[in-house]
């Protein structure tokens, strides 16, 4: 295993014939957070969806701990062990909150498809599912159907679907966009404590939270990454300020 | 906090361990009581003075349990996976038709199976079928899905009709359910041993797609229903959950074929027509897909009207389909989703006081429902009734449906009660908002 868990070699892709990404290099290693930043149209959800395994690539390479995922279905993908969020929140809406979680360690556990394993009785499962839901700090609506929650709730809970198998690397897009404040901050903390040891990515327009967050943060502009640096030297550079937080952070 | 979860969590699983027969009544009660009044029911029926059963009343229950399991086994598609079939009836059928062959193979002496199994001969049937038309139908979901079974439904009606060896052609596969082989000595000569079978195998089939709702893959079939997207990133292939959901549905819908060929010794190319599947469809809609049960309770008024309704008139087919729209435009929960939604207002024990608001649209619906069937018996006795020479009646009064009175009667029925339930409704309305909404207050919502 390599000490690389994200590794992005000249990665394109193209829709038609407008390239959205146009050759991205990019080395995460293992238990780094790492943030992507850069102005809207950019290609952020796109290069995540590469990543992922929701778009083929049109060329280029993705390794995942050193491994490439080039023609792998999302769901193969999942199963090496990266688990992704969505910028529009993606649960179970008519499943409860309980059953959402529960879904989302069912594969980790190794329960595959059986219909022979009654899910009431699997009481590590459960305990487990529970746990977690009280870490999401959702307890309070374990019963409830998914669709019924608050918007900053259902976010919460798209994290911890993303985060219950136990995957060690985890992409997020855009975890609190739309939250309030006070909800954003309690995301943040949130999302701090559930990748403590995992290699995280994540898509993010509020830079407060981006800086709060990232150990190392990528700059895209255009389909190309025009920086990858610590938060203190990104803040300096002239052709970030120029690209990106010159007009918005001004 | 972690230390208190977990004894919150140990506590949970006490609760859930809760042993003791007490807990398991409270659980199954309900099971059991359908389970003896379903034996119990061809009872009300019996005829004292000759010492028989109604051979109508058997025949219809026997058909009430058999659809029940082809309906639930659609609603595993339909309702817990959200894949629409137009062709069901196939696997269904099919598992008719070699329950049947497994009967002439008995009787021939070429094969040994005790006739109680041989339900479980149908399943395995639609469980074979169901894997081979599953991989075809599950490669794709929604819309394309929907028109894939469409396409193998017709496929395999048209081959019933060219394949004489295993489907018999026009005429079907006749086949004899007194073998002689029975575990338990019984004859299966008498219509009651026969319904006797029949609700053994629905409860069992009944309470085995109850469970399968709460497997893994039960829950995995909810989940990919609601976001297939989200199944992928969790580590499930949405196709391979739809396989395995549409195998075992074909298992179950086996089944009822199976108990099909027992019930009337022959399975002919009806069973896996169109029409059929479109039975299956109706049962759940008016039974409500969202709940387990609601395919059950659709199946008895289908059944109900197809072999009630059926003999008093020509129309009962068109009563169901009204019904079926009435209940996709104003219920698309169906009769469990009726039910349910009275739940907030019973938790808040203000149940009673629906009691007058119902009362009161009642008689204006009978007026206009009176109305409504006055007007299709008039018309369907006009073309089909005078044709059979029949005489029509109102109650015991003999109408001649030439003159306008009963006519005019039937309008004035249907536009009055119509109008005055609209009347009624508004009132019921402004009740029902009413208990909702206190419903809402007190929290009794969920």
């Amino acid at each position: 295993m390599s000490d690389v868990a994200i590794s992005l070699r000249d990665v394109r892709k193209s829709f038609g014939r407008t390239e959205i990404i146009r050759g991205v290099d990019l080395d995460i290693p293992r238990g780094q957070r790492h943030a992507m930043i850069g102005p809207n149209g950019a290609g952020k959800t796109t290069l995540f969806n590469l990543i992922s395994g929701r778009f083929p690539l049109t060329s280029g390479t993705i390794a995942l701990n050193g491994r490439s995922i080039g023609g792998l279905a999302p769901h193969e993908i999942n199963r090496l062990g990266l688990s992704r969020s969505f910028q529009i929140t993606s649960i179970f809406p008519r499943l409860t909150v309980f059953e959402n979680i529960r879904c989302g360690l069912l594969w980790a556990r190794g329960y595959r498809y059986s219909f022979w394993h009654l899910l009431g009785g699997q009481r590590a499962l459960n305990e487990e599912t529970d746990m977690l839901i009280e870490r999401l700090n959702l307890q309070g609506r374990r019963n409830v159907p998914a669709g019924l929650l608050s918007y900053a709730e259902q976010r919460a809970l798209e994290v911890g679907i993303t985060v219950a198998g136990g995957a060690d690397i985890i992409l997020l897009d855009e975890p609190t966009a739309g939250m309030s404040h006070s909800e954003t901050e309690y995301a943040v903390a949130l999302i701090r404590a559930v990748s403590e040891g995992k290699t995280l990515l994540v898509v993010e327009h509020d830079m407060s939270v981006v800086f709060g967050l990232a150990d190392v943060i990528t700059v895209l502009v255009y389909g190309e990454v025009i920086a990858s640096d610590v938060p203190a030297r990104i803040r300096g550079d002239k052709a970030v300020q120029e690209a990106y937080l010159g007009t918005e952070a001004a | 906090m972690s230390a208190d979860a977990t004894q919150r969590a140990a506590q949970r699983a006490t609760l859930v361990a809760a042993p003791g027969f007490a807990a398991f009544a409270r659980r199954y009660w309900l099971w059991f009581a359908a389970f003896v009044a379903a034996l119990l029911l061809p009872w009300l029926f019996f005829d004292w003075s000759t010492h028989r059963h109604s051979g109508f009343a058997l025949t219809m229950l026997s058909e009430i349990g058999l659809m029940s399991v082809f309906a639930l086994s659609f609603n595993m598609q339909m309702g817990q996976a959200g894949l629409l079939s137009f062709g069901h009836a196939i696997l269904f059928g099919l598992g008719g038709y070699v329950a049947a062959h497994t009967l002439n193979a008995i009787k021939a002496g070429t094969m040994w199976l005790p006739v109680e199994l041989v339900p479980l001969a149908g399943g395995l049937g639609g469980l074979v079928f169901g894997a081979l038309f599953g991989y075809v139908a599950t490669q794709q979901r929604a819309t394309a899905f929907a028109m894939i079974t469409m396409g193998l439904g017709e496929l395999v009606a048209a081959c019933a009709l060219m394949f004489m060896a295993f489907f018999g052609g026009e005429g079907g596969i006749s086949t004899d359910r007194v073998t002689g082989t029975s575990l338990l000595g019984v004859s299966y000569s008498s219509s009651w041993e026969v319904y006797c079978l029949v609700v053994v195998w629905t409860a069992i089939a009944t309470m085995a797609m109850r469970l399968q709702t709460q497997t893994p893959l039960g829950r995995m079939a909810n989940a990919a229903r609601d976001n297939f997207e989200r199944a992928q990133f969790v580590g499930y292939d949405p196709r391979m959950v739809r396989f395995y959901q549409f195998t075992l549905s074909g298992f179950f819908a086996g089944i009822g074929g199976g108990l099909y060929a027992i019930v009337y010794e022959i399975v002919t190319f009806d069973t896996v027509a169109a029409s059929k599947s479109a039975t299956a469809l109706l049962a759940t809609y008016i039974g409500g897909a969202g709940g387990f049960f609601g395919p059950l309770l659709g199946t008895i008024v289908v059944v109900l009207l197809q072999s009630g309704v059926s003999l008093l008139s020509n129309a009962w087919l068109l009563y169901v389909g009204v019904l079926f729209i009435v209940m996709v435009m104003y219920a698309p929960g169906g009769l469990v989703g009726i039910i349910a939604q009275h739940a907030p207002i019973a938790r808040t024990g203000r149940l009673r006081e629906l009691v007058v608001p119902y009362a009161r649209i009642l008689v204006p619906g009978v007026l206009s429902v009176f109305g409504f069937v006055l007007l299709i018996e008039l018309a369907s006795f006009t073309t089909i009734g005078v044709a059979q020479g029949k005489a029509f009646k109102i109650g015991f009064h003999a109408v001649d449906p030439a003159t306008a009175f009963p006519w005019l009667l039937g309008a004035a029925a249907l536009i009055g009660g119509g109008a005055w339930l609209r009347l009624e409704a508004r009132g019921f309305r402004t009740r029902w908002d009413a208990l909702i909404a206190d419903a809402k207050a007190k929290g009794a919502m969920l």
